[in-house]
């Protein structure tokens, strides 16, 4: 199956066209964001950014088709996201929410086999394969020796990585992150968004995942989609600064973009007001 | 792989113990057989008094199986419930499932008086009461689940399933007090639950249903172990929900309704065997869990129903009053032992 997608004409792994993303509730229409639009190739590392409320986490969510899309079209391999069956599309895309696990209780080999469920027979029994699997994606996230702990006694970045553990059993080309980082230490943002990067480089995956982390995104990702509700603009990092499309991003008061080194400055004026 | 346990050991263990409880339950009651001559009843051999055969193998071993069987369904019910409700502290009694079966037979038992003369004698049959309490529960099931769908607060459930069994109760307390005495008795006797009545067709027809329960249980095998994700990651590992959330309500209903309409309500169990198989098998896997629930379920109650006929006694105590006294602490010592108490 996955080889006639890889030397498909169509190469995207993941794109969205005209693309609107919010609630209904009854008659209302809550619309969080409009006109996305981008195009990823495989191997890459996204990021979704935006200020609170920007819809970062509806778009990963319609993108994961945990919700559906307001209007507008997305594409996984070529083809319509609405038109794929809900087991063929658990092989190709996978998710790490914000959602808590439901119970943790589980452990880590446990819930990095629950990855194979798309591949498994009636009653989930584990072949061979699908060992060698969650074996190689405890080690890529480097849990070996956490492998029979509980997820009740592991920390939270320590989760977070059996998250994407599972996500990479699943052996999917798409793999989406919502806010992988929130609740992590510095260091530990910076290691779990390296892992990523690395899996999306060594194992070809079209990686994207929303981040409050604007700074450490624009060192890390090979593309970024800035929800700034005044056009989308998505590109790479390097690109989206020369166009100076950080410099919109948030309300000019307090803090500023520095183009040199890629980081937001707070405002000589906003110190004095603090003093 | 170190780790690819296949729990043999316990399972060995607990199946031997199914075994001692079943021969220690048909052993003891009100005439003393000694255990020996209870086994060579129930394996056709000799005998000193041949009554003891009768007494064996119409009374006791019915009532030993009858126990057997709804442990088993009321255990495996509190897990199914437990996983899909992603709650620790659901069961069929406490969602109001097990009202839901009152409820069914309290309209039908008192019901049918209303409905005078032959008639009404001839649709209180026991096959009546029994699909009268299987449609009250997966009612009241559905009523949850409905519930459920706009709430994501599972205390704010819990609260809800309790409701109904409030209303349940006032609708059977409206019932009651129209009712004439003979009905009323019939009602409570079965509100006490009992073991101890089932025919061998009975025996059979319960048996059927909860055969069927179980299978539809081991095909929920695979979405229950994914639902304990949550049900975003359940669907992205391509369950459907929509089957499998139907196939462990119509599995809950048909389990838990069946139970309650043969034995009557029989309390705790659900909720509280699951906890206790978790703690010797060490895993949330559902391929484990299902079966270990139904030896443990079917060894409490047989414990249980040994308890309440008193041994030596002619006094049979009701089984229900047995299992909510020995269930309630558990769930205390559960919830007091706050970190096991996710499940």
């Amino acid at each position: 199956m996955s080889a006639t997608y890889t030397d498909a004409p169509v190469s995207h792994s993941l794109e969205a066209r005209g693309l609107s993303v919010g609630y209904r509730q009854g008659k209302k229409v809550l619309k969080v964001a409009k006109d996305i639009g981008f195009t990823l190739q495989k191997g890459g590392l996204s990021a979704i950014v935006g200020v609170n409320g920007a819809g970062k986490s509806t778009l990963l969510r319609t993108l994961g088709r945990v919700q559906p899309p307001l209007s507008g079209q997305i594409f996984i391999q070529g083809n319509a996201l609405g038109s794929i069956r809900d087991r063929d599309l658990a092989s190709q895309l996978s998710l790490v929410l914000t959602d808590p696990i439901a119970t943790r209780n589980l452990s880590v080999l446990e819930l990095v086999s629950l990855g194979r469920q798309p591949y498994t027979n009636w009653i989930g029994n584990l072949a061979p394969e699908d060992r060698e699997k969650i074996q190689s994606a405890i080690q890529t996230v480097g849990l070996e020796p956490l492998q029979f702990k509980k997820c009740y006694e592991l920390s939270d970045g320590q989760l977070q990585k059996v998250m994407i553990a599972r996500a990479i059993a699943q052996d999917t080309t798409i793999i989406l992150l919502d806010e992988p980082t929130t609740h992590l230490d510095l260091y530990h943002k910076v290691q779990i968004l390296t892992l990523l990067r690395d899996i999306a480089h060594k194992q070809g995956k079209t990686i994207v995942f929303t981040t409050h982390e604007i700074e450490m995104a624009i060192q890390l990702c090979d593309t970024m989609l800035l929800l700034d509700n005044a056009g989308n603009p998505f590109g790479q990092p390097c690109q989206l600064i020369a166009d100076k499309r950080f410099d919109t991003l948030f309300p000019r008061d307090l803090i500023q973009f520095d183009a040199d080194t890629g980081a937001f400055r707070v405002h000589k004026s906003a110190h004095d007001t603090q003093k | 792989m170190q780790r690819n346990k296949t729990y043999r050991l316990p399972f060995l263990l607990l199946s031997l113990a199914l075994i001692f409880c079943l021969a220690l339950n048909a052993s003891l009651g009100s005439v003393s057989i000694p255990l020996k001559d209870t086994l060579s009843a129930l394996l056709g051999g000799p005998l000193e008094q041949e009554s003891w055969r009768y007494i064996i193998w119409n009374y006791r071993l019915p009532k030993a199986l009858t126990a057997l069987m709804v442990g088993s369904g009321l255990s495996l019910s509190g897990l199914l419930m437990q996983t899909l409700f992603r709650n620790p502290l659901a069961g069929p009694f406490v969602l109001g499932i097990s009202s839901g079966a009152s409820l069914g037979a309290a309209l039908l038992i008192m019901g049918a008086s209303l409905l005078s003369g032959w008639f009404g004698t001839l649709l209180l049959t026991d096959v009546s009461v029994t699909i009268a309490s299987s449609v009250g529960s997966l009612l009241v099931l559905l009523a949850v689940i409905a519930v459920a769908g706009r709430i994501k607060d599972t205390m704010a459930l819990l609260i809800i399933g309790l409701m109904f069994g409030s209303i349940t109760t006032a609708v059977v307390s409206v019932l009651s007090y129209f009712s004439e005495a003979e009905q009323l008795r019939q009602y409570i006797f079965w509100s006490y639950g009992s073991l101890g009545h089932l025919s061998w067709p009975q025996l059979a027809l319960l048996g059927s249903v909860l055969t069927a329960g179980v299978l539809l249980s081991v095909l929920a095998i695979k979405p229950l172990n994914g639902l304990l994700l949550g049900e975003h990651y359940a669907k992205s590992m391509g369950i459907s929900l929509k089957k499998s959330r139907f196939l462990i309500i119509l599995a809950t209903g048909l389990l838990a309704g069946s139970v309650t309409a043969f034995a009557g309500p029989v309390a705790f169990v659900g909720l509280a065997v699951p906890h206790l198989t978790r703690q010797i098998f060490d895993t949330t896997d559902h391929r484990v869990l299902l079966p270990a629930v139904l030896l443990y379920g079917a060894i409490l109650l047989l414990l249980c129903d040994t308890l309440a006929q008193l041994p030596a006694s002619a006094y049979v105590l009701p089984i229900n009053a047995i299992t909510s006294i020995i269930g309630a602490p558990v769930v205390i010592w559960l919830l007091l032992r706050k970190r096991k108490m996710i499940f």
